[in-house]
C-alpha cells in the first residue's frame, strides 16, 4: 500500500540576485511516499502554475544522483537528512505525514542566489579552470597496461573523482570554505601519471583561485564530508595541505636556484 | 588564470602559521606543566628548579621570545581566518543543524580568547613584578615554593584556574588533532593512533593541570 502525505513547506523566495527573499508558506497536499524531493516539488509547482503563480526555481537535471546539478538545505541539512544522498534522490518517505520541511538554498558569498534555490556556482567552474585539466593528448584511449598506476592511488583517485561539485561542502561548512571539493578536485589529477607534468601548478592556481573567490578556511568540523552526497573523505584536504605546501617550497627552490 | 599566492596570502598558509605557532605553544604547555608537576617534589626540588629557570637568561628569554612571537602570530592569523570566514558566508541559514562537528571546534575562538585573558592574568598572578592579583604578596626570592602555595590557597584563584584549564582543554583538544589535519598528517591507516594521541594529551595537560592548583586546597602541597 501507498502512503501519501500531506506537508508544511516553507520556502526561500527571491526574484532575483538582487531582491529581498523571504520564506514563503506552502501545503503541499496528497505526496506519494515514493516522490524525491524534487518531485514532491514539481507537484507544488504545478499547483502553482494553475494559480498563475510564478514556480519554485531550482536547479535539477539528471535526477540519478550523479550530475550533481540539485542542491538544497532541507531541514537544516544539505541535500536533507539522509547520507550520501542527493536532494534528487531523496525520498518523501524520509518524512513524517504533517511534518513541516523548511527549504533553503545554499548560502555563500561565492554562491549568490540567482532565483528561489537556484545558486550561480560559478566559483566551483573557476577553480577547476585554473587548474583541473590536463596536458596530455586527449582523443583515443591509450592502449591500458602502457602506464601502469598502482592499484591503491587508481582506488584513490577513483574516490576524489566522485565529485559531482554539487556544493554541500560549501553550503555545509561552518566557513563557507570550499576545501573538500578543490581536495577533491586536485588529488583526482595529482594521484595519477597523467597529472603530473602541472602537480605543482595546479594545486597553487587551484587554491590561489579558491581563495579569490571569497571562500573560507578549513576548521577540520568536517560538515563537508558529512554533507557531501559522495562521501568524499577530508583525508583529501589533509593531502591538499601537503600538495601545497610542497609546491609552495619546490616554487622558491625554483627561484633560487643552488650553486654547486 | 590568476596568479599564485604568496605562501601566507592563502588560507592554506595562514593555518600552517596557526599550526606552527600553535605546535610551539603546545610545546610550552606541555613543558610547563611537567616543570610546575615538580611541586610534588617538595620545596627543595621544586625552588632549585625555578632558580635554575632564573639563572639561564639565554633560555628564559629565548623561550619567552619565541613564546611572545608564536603568540602574537597565532592571534593574528586567527583573527583574518576568522574575519575571512565571516565574509564568506554573509547570509545564514535559518535552519541549520550541525551534524558531526565538536564543541571544542564550534568554540576555537571563544576558548583561545578565555585561555588568552588567563594568560595575562597567570602573569599578573605570578610573573610581573609589583603586581599582586589574587590578594597575596609574592617574594621574588627565589621561594617559588611558597609563591605557589600562597597563591594557591585563596579559592576563587583556584577555581578560576580550574576553569581557565577547561577551557584550555577544549582549545588544544580540537587544536591538536587540526594542526595534524594541516600539516597533512591524515592517513586512515594512523588516524585511530594520531586522534587517540592528540585526545590523550589534552586530557593529560588538563588533569595535571587541574591537578596543580587543586593541590593545596586538597592539602597534597603544604
Amino acid at each position: 500500500m501507498e502512503k501519501s502525505l500531506n506537508l508544511v513547506l516553507h520556502v526561500w523566495r527571491q526574484k532575483n540576485r538582487d531582491a529581498k527573499g523571504q520564506f514563503v508558506r506552502y501545503e503541499a497536499k496528497n505526496i506519494s511516499e515514493h516522490a524525491s524531493l524534487l518531485e514532491m516539488l514539481d507537484q507544488v509547482n504545478e499547483g502553482l502554475l494553475e494559480k498563475g503563480e510564478e514556480p519554485i526555481a531550482f536547479d535539477h537535471d539528471c535526477r540519478e544522483g550523479i550530475c550533481g546539478a540539485c542542491g538544497m538545505i532541507v531541514n537544516g541539512h544539505a541535500h536533507g537528512p539522509r547520507k550520501a544522498t542527493t536532494v534528487c534522490q531523496l525520498h518523501m518517505r524520509e518524512f513524517q505525514d504533517g511534518e513541516e520541511i523548511w527549504i533553503e538554498p545554499w548560502r555563500a558569498a561565492a554562491f549568490p542566489v540567482v532565483r528561489d534555490l537556484v545558486v550561480d556556482r560559478g566559483s566551483l567552474d573557476r577553480i577547476v579552470q585554473a587548474g583541473g585539466f590536463i596536458s596530455t593528448r586527449t582523443g583515443s584511449a591509450p592502449e591500458a597496461n602502457s602506464l601502469p598506476v598502482a592499484k591503491e592511488k587508481s582506488d584513490r583517485a577513483f574516490d576524489a573523482a566522485a565529485c559531482i561539485g554539487c556544493g554541500a561542502c560549501v553550503a555545509a561548512c561552518p566557513n563557507a570554505a570550499a576545501m573538500l571539493f578543490t581536495a577533491a578536485k586536485v588529488a583526482h589529477l595529482n594521484l595519477l601519471p597523467q597529472g603530473e607534468p602541472e602537480r605543482d601548478t595546479r594545486v597553487r592556481n587551484m587554491v590561489a583561485q579558491m581563495d579569490a573567490e571569497g571562500f573560507g578556511h578549513c576548521t577540520n568540523h568536517y560538515e563537508c564530508m558529512e554533507a557531501c552526497p559522495k562521501h568524499i573523505s577530508v583525508e583529501f584536504i589533509a593531502q591538499l595541505n601537503r600538495e601545497f605546501m610542497s609546491a609552495t617550497a619546490r616554487a622558491r627552490q625554483e627561484l633560487r636556484p643552488r650553486r654547486k | 588564470m590568476i596568479k599564485a599566492l604568496s605562501f601566507s596570502d592563502t588560507t592554506i598558509g595562514k593555518k600552517v602559521l596557526m599550526a606552527v605557532s600553535g605546535l610551539v605553544l603546545f610545546g610550552f604547555v606541555i613543558g610547563h606543566m611537567l616543570g610546575n608537576l615538580q611541586v610534588f617534589l617538595g620545596p627543595k626540588v621544586y625552588n632549585d628548579y625555578g632558580v635554575a629557570l632564573r639563572d639561564a637568561p639565554l633560555l628564559l628569554w629565548g623561550v619567552r621570545i619565541l613564546l611572545l612571537v608564536s603568540f602574537l602570530v597565532h592571534i593574528a592569523m586567527a583573527m583574518q581566518l576568522s574575519a575571512l570566514s565571516r565574509a564568506a558566508r554573509p547570509v545564514g541559514y535559518k535552519m541549520r543543524k550541525d551534524a558531526i562537528t565538536t564543541f571544542a571546534a564550534r568554540t576555537m575562538l571563544y576558548s583561545g580568547v578565555l585561555v588568552l585573558l588567563f594568560v595575562l592574568y597567570h602573569l599578573a598572578h605570578f610573573t610581573f613584578p609589583g603586581v599582586a592579583m589574587g590578594a597575596y604578596e609574592h617574594s621574588h626570592t627565589g621561594d617559588v615554593y611558597s609563591n605557589f602555595v600562597n597563591g594557591f590557597s585563596i579559592p576563587w584563584v583556584v577555581a578560576l584556574y580550574v576553569a581557565a584549564q577547561v577551557a584550555l582543554g577544549l582549545h588544544i583538544y580540537h587544536g591538536a588533532w587540526s594542526l595534524l589535519q594541516t600539516f597533512g598528517l591524515n592517513n586512515p591507516l594512523r588516524n585511530a593512533t594520531l586522534h587517540g594521541g592528540a585526545r590523550t594529551l589534552a586530557l593529560v595537560v588538563v588533569v595535571g593541570n587541574i591537578l596543580l592548583p587543586l593541590s593545596v586546597l586538597l592539602g597534597l602541597v603544604q
